[in-house]
């Protein structure tokens, strides 16, 4: 029947998650409201400003253009997956150290970016790190801390921390 | 959006069968990065959607040099941007991909998802057509084999029948001596160009002579077009600047483009001429040393 709910099953930052969604809920609906996940943000609605992008199966995507039931039997991680306890990700912590943060809006999904990037390639160049992160707009601090903040935590993720 | 009914197939066959049973009311969703944008914006409230991302056997690139390059059409613009083997022979391919869009829609949206959008603003479309790839669609009934060239028949209109879907692209070897570029203009890098155009052009071995050109031109119309005009301005030549910057002039005149939020119809067709001449220039330097 149109518009019946669908069984979604997916792993969240190492969750198991088993929920009933309408076929055309986004990924990001799910993430937000079903699951509580508010970190991903809700930016354009039409795959152009990237903040709500979140890692599935270990590429970075945007869940405002999944549908959730495309992301059944996927593994997700979110911002919130990323610290451990009070301990937080080497990027996010570069990120607040650095002054790369403003507004912070479009953060979770930057830094989910930049993980996405780093998990692929530990050692980025500067114009790897520019692709990277024009998947993300920013509306008011530029760009400049960004990618310097994404460098340092690459330099230091290199280095076991 | 509208509701609908979902179906996730994990077969080709599956998928038919769906679209045969619920003919013309059924609408597949491969990667759907242009798909839910129109389907937010109200454009299309289909009542089944058939979801093809897990038909893993349409995700594969291929490759040899007489049956040229097979590209199964779930493939996603990211596993062909970085395609060693993309890269190795066709180069404009990859080079192609990786100004589509960001990384993002690109580890999601697939190479056939793109096709069947039929975007006069998508950049696959208009490097196939230089490159004089077919697409072999499938249906319950069997399979044909069409141009990409003929694929595209209006804005967001492609040649698929109802119970017919995608399943592979296919891209012949090109010629010795060809040089293939596409270029396009962007505001930022990864937008859809305002125009673009795919060049392909074959040298004769020692003289310098155009032996072939397929000149393409994007959202200079309301489909990628091939400006033959322009093409036949560069074949039997010997290539030189003010040749290319001919062929850029025929293009535009032959370009029929829409105004829009993006440019008027003035400024894109003073555009084709530039980026024409562009892809001309970068096509033929490739072709001298290949």
């Amino acid at each position: 029947m149109k518009g019946e709910p669908k069984e979604l099953k997916i792993k969240v930052n190492g969750m198991l998650y088993e929920l009933k969604v309408k076929p055309k809920a986004l990924l990001n609906d799910v993430l937000r409201k079903d699951l509580k996940l508010t970190g991903t943000k809700r930016g354009c609605l039409e795959s152009t400003c990237g903040a709500c992008t979140v890692i599935l199966d270990g590429k970075a995507v945007r869940s405002c253009s999944i549908l959730a039931m495309q992301a059944n039997g996927h593994e997700i991680t979110t911002i919130e997956g990323l610290a451990k306890g009070d301990k937080l990700h080497p990027i996010q912590e570069v990120f607040i150290n650095h002054g790369a943060i403003e507004c912070g809006f479009c953060i979770p999904g930057r830094v989910m970016m930049a993980k996405a990037l780093l998990d692929e390639n530990p050692n980025p160049t500067q114009e790897e790190i520019k692709l990277a992160m024009q998947g993300v707009l920013c509306a008011d601090s530029g760009y400049v801390k960004q990618i310097e903040a994404v460098e340092i935590a690459a330099e230091r993720m290199r280095g076991g921390e | 959006m509208k509701d609908f009914e979902y179906f996730s197939p994990k077969t080709v066959e599956e998928a038919l069968s769906l679209l045969s049973q619920y003919k013309g009311e059924a609408k597949i969703i491969a990667g759907g990065q242009s798909m839910l944008v129109v389907m937010r914006q109200g454009l299309l409230a289909p009542e089944y959607v058939v979801d093809i991302k897990g038909v893993t056997a349409l995700d594969y690139m291929t490759y040899d040099e007489r049956e040229g390059l097979r590209i199964g059409a779930l493939t996603t613009h990211r596993a062909i941007e970085k395609s060693p083997l993309i890269k190795k022979h066709f180069r404009a391919l990859s080079e192609m991909e990786r100004n589509l869009a960001t990384i993002q829609t690109r580890n999601w949206g697939t190479i056939g998802g793109n096709l069947c959008h039929g975007d006069p603003a998508g950049d696959p479309a208009p490097v196939l057509i230089a490159l004089d790839a077919k697409l072999k669609l499938k249906s319950l009934s069997g399979e044909r084999i069409v141009a990409m060239e003929g694929f595209s028949k209006d804005m967001l209109e492609v040649d698929l029948e109802p119970d017919e879907m995608l399943v592979e692209i296919q891209v012949p070897t090109p010629r010795p001596h060809t040089g293939v570029a596409h270029e396009k203009l962007m505001v930022m890098q990864g937008d859809a160009g305002i125009v673009g155009a795919a060049v392909s052009i074959t040298l004769k071995p020692k003289d310098g002579v155009c032996e072939d050109a397929r000149i393409v031109i994007s959202n200079a119309a309301s489909v990628p077009m091939r400006v033959r005009e322009a093409e036949k301005r560069l074949i039997g030549k010997v290539v030189n600047a003010p040749l290319l910057t001919e062929a850029g002039e025929i293009a535009s005149a032959e370009a029929d483009p829409p105004s829009d939020v993006h440019a008027s119809a003035e400024y894109r067709r003073e555009m084709v001429k530039v980026f024409v001449g562009r892809a001309a220039g970068r096509a033929f330097e490739i072709a001298k040393t290949e």
